[in-house]
């Protein structure tokens, strides 16, 4: 393929701190291959801004092979840019026309404090987790793999959820910024499988409880979540999740102190 | 099960019950409408059994609940997503990875069909009381009033409005009941959907019927 190049308008969302108040700043990009991808384009832009001494865009990334779920940002008010199942990461240049304007601006949500510029703090999807997304169980080393026997659709289906690399673009495209597609993805990848049914309830109603302390939206079932999903993760997790949390909060027997009571 | 209630899962599992409840409710009272089709008679004596028992006061009674808890968990939602997001974003976003229409602008038609459901009992059940005798029995003469009522355009505008917003609210708020109740899986999605927008299409064509049929007809002669 030859080598085309575009120039761009880019109109960026700076912010120095979690406290300051941002601004658009309007930068050109010129020159850009339409081979690179979305974030090698800004790399560009940012070596210009350090050789004229200003403060070079601050964006997240890791791995730039769309699995790590670190980079993410809205390009014209589309989580990840315009491109269906596509980190920004692996969003390339080809996806644009030359002399396009793009609005670049960092998700927005009371959860996801503005670290910097279009750098979100999002620990609180960790935090989600933490509350009762694992197994306690030591499950041991890597056993004879079928000793335990689970259904092809389910082990499909559990596999599907655990796709979820926690980018939080779909807290970031809802309109209510709730993270309930995130949470009920991590309920259900192991709410499928024998090993995590059993804490299905506990976890159910932790994470649910962890979700709205860390005050994300409630789901209004838009579908704009799963619709920006770089993993295409589906609504029908989150139809898992409200099952499980009713299921568990009509078992609930008692999590109140401590154990021992049992 | 208070930890239930007061959770954002749980708020969803009570405005869709509140919702199922109104669901149900209109698709009745269009049903019952469509009498006025048959004869003046047949839906005056309809209306005159449904008031006349005291099950019109336990019907009453649920809808009014289902509605404060409906309104009341809407609001309360509506400001705690205006929470989540306090600033909008500057540009718009793309259809394809959007939320359709409907599902966007849930609390605004809301409040506009709430608005409209005062003002129509207000003209309707609170209305002028006419009389008349069916099978020699003295009733509530609703058909007159209908036909009085409908016979202006600026009323019959404001109806059309709502009920097409009505419609809206229907469409998404019927297929969303499901998912907020958990009974969503992929074979069934689509299916879900269609049906929440035919039972939409159904309610709003039935319910207009009766204003539009009743204004040609009234005012054929002007």
């Amino acid at each position: 393929m030859a080598d085309k190049k575009i120039n761009l308008t880019l109109k960026v969302w700076r912010q120095r701190g979690p406290k300051e108040k941002g601004e658009f700043k309007t930068y050109e990009a010129k020159n850009v291959s339409t081979d690179e991808s979305f974030l090698e384009m800004l790399d560009q832009v940012n070596e210009n801004l350090v050789k004229k001494g200003e403060d070079p865009i601050v964006f997240d990334h890791d791995c730039r092979e769309g699995i790590c779920g670190s980079c993410g940002f809205m390009i014209n008010g589309d989580a990840h840019g315009p491109q269906k199942s596509t980190t920004v990461c692996q969003l390339h240049m080809r996806a644009f026309k030359d002399g396009e304007v793009l609005t670049l601006e960092p998700w927005r949500a009371t959860a996801f404090p503005i670290q910097k510029d279009l750098m979100v703090d999002r620990s609180a999807l960790d935090r989600i987790v933490q509350s009762g997304g694992f197994i306690t169980a030591n499950t041991g080393s890597a056993q004879d793999a079928n000793s335990i026997l689970i259904p092809k659709t389910k082990a499909d289906e559990a596999f599907e959820s655990a796709t979820c690399i926690g980018c939080g673009a779909c807290v970031a495209s809802c309109k209510n910024a709730a993270a309930h597609l995130f949470t009920s993805a991590k309920i259900s990848h192991l709410a499928l499988l024998p090993q995590g049914e059993v804490e299905a309830e506990r976890r159910a109603l932790r994470m649910v409880a962890q979700m709205d302390a860390e005050g994300f939206g409630a789901c209004t079932s838009t579908g704009a979540c799963s619709a920006s999903c770089p993993k295409d993760i589906s609504l029908t997790n989150i139809a898992r999740m409200n099952r499980e949390y009713l299921k568990a909060s009509i078992n609930r027997k008692e999590e109140s102190g401590g154990g021992g009571d049992g | 099960m208070l930890n239930f209630l007061t959770s954002t899962v749980g708020k969803k599992y009570l405005m869709g019950a509140s919702a199922l409840v109104w669901v149900g409710f209109v698709f009745a009272h269009m049903a019952g409408n469509l009498l006025m089709f048959v004869s003046p008679d047949a839906y005056n004596a309809y209306g005159h059994a449904l008031t006349s028992g005291m099950i019109i006061y336990v019907a009453e009674t649920g809808l009014i609940l289902a509605l404060l808890t409906h309104v009341f968990l809407g609001i309360q939602l509506t400001l705690q997503n205006r929470a989540a997001r306090p600033q909008r974003y500057a540009a718009a976003g793309s259809r394809s990875k959007g939320a359709v229409f409907a599902s966007r602008t849930m609390a605004i038609h809301g409040t506009i069909i709430l608005i409209f459901l005062v003002s129509h009992l207000i003209t309707f059940k609170f209305g002028t009381y006419y009389e008349t005798t069916v099978n020699g029995v003295v009733m509530r003469d609703l058909y007159r009033l209908l036909v009085e009522i409908f016979a202006q355009p600026v009323y019959v505008i404001w109806y059309v409005i709502s009920l097409v917003l009505l419609g809206f609210h229907l469409s998404h708020g019927v297929g969303s009941m499901f998912q907020s109740f958990g009974l969503l899986h992929p074979t069934y999605q689509p299916v879900i959907r269609k049906l929440s927008w035919t039972y939409a299409i159904v309610v709003v064509a039935g319910f207009l019927a009766q204003p539009i049929v009743v204004f040609f007809i009234a005012n054929e002669g002007r």
